[in-house]
């Protein structure tokens, strides 16, 4: 055991539980409303909500999974950059305008969105449930990296016991969660932040240093994981996995509940904007990162006898923890693993609030008990938040890590097909709400059954013609579930009914929109 | 509505400006390469990286502009 990291990690720790209870006090708000507990009140200016979004994008699983794609595929892994690029363009094009309109109408997520929008309970239905199926993974695979650190550190108790230290830090967390709402991870955030960017700046002078510059880490490197691998005869081979798999992640990242949570959160549509501008940062960080997976390969961690345990237990995962544990002294490490253990509470906590928000408002209220309070509403969606948590630790002792990921993979597939419904529903309301929802049962299935049968590999090798384009399989669901939605439309015809106009996504007006409205003609 | 700010006539166009990252990005055999390298980073790195500075300059410029 490592006693000296085990101790700082600790420490930092319970600083942050103390944190996590005391933030319900901050910019204090009535917590029995929802908005106040599960939106913090939509009260974070540019700079809160920047620590928000990075602790909640950028998670402890990125932080272990990033660079263990690199450390074992090479450059494919690196696909994560172009992917955090492309994201903002996206964020400060839709966003705003989903701002905006959940602004003027108290919408707290996407389905309540999409309920305002075509007035078909089953299509926010089916966008709160993805959302809701497509985070449990994820929050379980926050607990994959969670305890990845632990037993790092050298707490490892063969059976259900050496759950122990996982199930106390889920409790910690469960309950300020539960205390204090959004506004525990958005502090929690600034600490985790800081602790990431002091780390990850650490292995980025220090351990070049330790290996001879970059220049000698990328001649250690076996040269075809330098590179994307040239495509055999008629195949676009890696070059279309690289860019659909970079295109598509983006395209889904900001439908994820907890980012939506994170978006509604700031204080106006110019925060979110900014935060377009800002938020690079940490792909810049990302990027960093990735290349430590390389760092792994030329320190040769995979060869050295005292972390082959761990590799045979986390595989390519272990790559990074094994890396701090080889490249610094024992109170770093301590201070390194917390950043990642930290790292995973935060995006937990906005991922159990945004998925307790999504039940709450799109399934309870609407199909179980519509006269709901709104006290009654955040106790309920609190409640729901501790089931949330609760059911992903379950999930951690019964499924197998890589089932974690699959379904991981199949989430990212999942959230893809609420694109037409929610970028097309931020301009226009003509697409027909039952011809979306046929649409995203296409994309759903299509989706699914390209990921299965192609062994839970992301890219799938679509024919056209002679040529085989592996591309992931959320773009092409996309394509099948679009071609629905528009051509259905046309059969169709009709236009759902819709409780916004146009002036509502005005994000440049909003605010200053007080005049009394014109009557609108529906 | 009498707030509504008169749109000014080339806001759309600056929109334009978010779809370079895409296309700098959609085509890998172009930046698929060891040389040019910069300071030991092949090329395929350093320019990935430089468009994590690009994209927020473009960003914000459009910001400005469409304000």
């Amino acid at each position: 055991m490592n006693t000296t990291a085990i101790t700082v990690f600790v420490l930092l720790f319970g600083f942050i539980t103390v944190l996590g209870f005391a933030a319900g006090r901050w910019r204090r708000g009535d917590l029995d409303q929802l908005h106040e507990w599960g939106l913090g009140g939509r009260r974070f200016g540019t700079i809160v909500t920047w620590f928000l979004l990075g602790g909640d994008l950028y998670t402890a699983y990125t932080f272990v999974a990033v660079p263990a794609l690199i450390f074992g595929g090479g450059a494919i892994g690196f696909f994560a950059l172009p992917y955090t690029i492309v994201a903002y363009p996206l964020l400060f094009l839709f966003f705003p305008r989903l701002w905006a309109v959940a602004h003027k109408h108290g919408y707290i997520t996407a389905a309540d969105f999409v309920q305002g929008r075509y007035g078909n309970q089953w299509l926010a239905l089916a966008v709160a449930v993805t959302g809701i199926v497509a985070t449990m993974p994820y929050i379980a695979l926050q607990l994959v990296g969670l305890e990845v650190v632990i037993s790092a550190m050298g707490i490892n108790v063969a059976g259900q016991i050496g759950h122990i230290p996982l199930v106390v830090a889920f409790i910690v967390l469960a309950l300020f969660t539960y205390n204090s709402g959004l506004r525990a991870p958005a502090l929690i955030a600034v600490v985790k932040d800081i602790l990431i960017w002091i780390t990850v700046l650490s292995m980025l002078i220090f351990i070049p240093i330790q290996l001879g510059g970059y220049e000698n880490i990328f001649n250690t490197v076996p040269p075809e994981r330098v590179l994307l691998a040239t495509p055999p005869p008629n195949s676009l081979g890696q070059y279309s996995a690289y860019v659909t798999l970079a295109f598509g992640s983006a395209l889904a990242l900001f439908l994820y509940p907890h980012s939506v949570t994170g978006i509604l959160s700031a204080s106006s549509a110019k925060a979110v904007q900014r935060n377009a501008v800002f938020l690079p940062a940490y792909s810049l960080m990302l990027g960093l990162l990735a290349l430590t997976g390389f760092m792994a390969l030329a320190s040769g961690v995979d060869k050295m006898p005292e972390y082959a345990a761990g590799f045979a237990q986390h595989r390519n995962n272990f790559a990074i923890p094994a890396l701090i544990l080889h490249s610094f002294p024992d109170w770093f490490v301590g201070v390194a693993f917390a950043a990642i253990g930290i790292g995973a509470l935060v995006p937990a906590a906005i991922m159990s609030i945004a998925a307790a928000n999504l039940y709450t408002r799109s399934i309870h209220a609407r199909f179980i008990n519509p006269n709901l309070t709104p006290a009654q509403e955040a106790r309920n969606a609190k409640i729901v938040s501790l089931v949330v948590k609760l059911g992903a630790l379950v999930f951690i002792f019964l499924v197998q890590t890589q089932q974690a990921i699959e379904l991981q993979l199949l989430g990212g597939i999942w959230m893809c097909q609420t694109v037409p419904a929610i970028f097309f529903g931020l301009y226009t309301n003509r697409l027909n709400p039952t011809a979306l929802l046929i649409g995203w049962a296409g994309g759903i299935s299509v989706g699914t059954w390209m990921a299965v049968t192609n062994n839970y590999q992301a890219a799938f090798p679509l024919p056209v013609g002679d040529l085989t384009v592996p591309g992931y399989a959320a773009l092409y669901a996309l394509g099948i579930n679009l071609t629905l939605s528009l051509v259905l439309t046309l059969f169709f015809g009709t236009r759902g009914k819709d409780e916004t106009k146009p002036s509502d996504y005005n994000f440049r007006t909003h605010g200053t929109d007080d005049a009394p409205l014109p009557v609108t003609v529906a | 509505m009498t707030t509504k700010s008169k749109p000014k006539p080339n806001r759309k166009a600056w929109l334009c400006l978010l779809a370079l990252p895409f296309l700098a990005l959609c085509w890998p055999p172009f930046y698929n390469s060891v040389e040019p390298d910069f300071f030991g980073l092949p090329f395929f790195y350093w320019y990935q990286f430089l468009w994590v500075f690009i994209t927020p300059a473009l960003t914000y410029l459009v910001f400005i502009k469409t304000e």
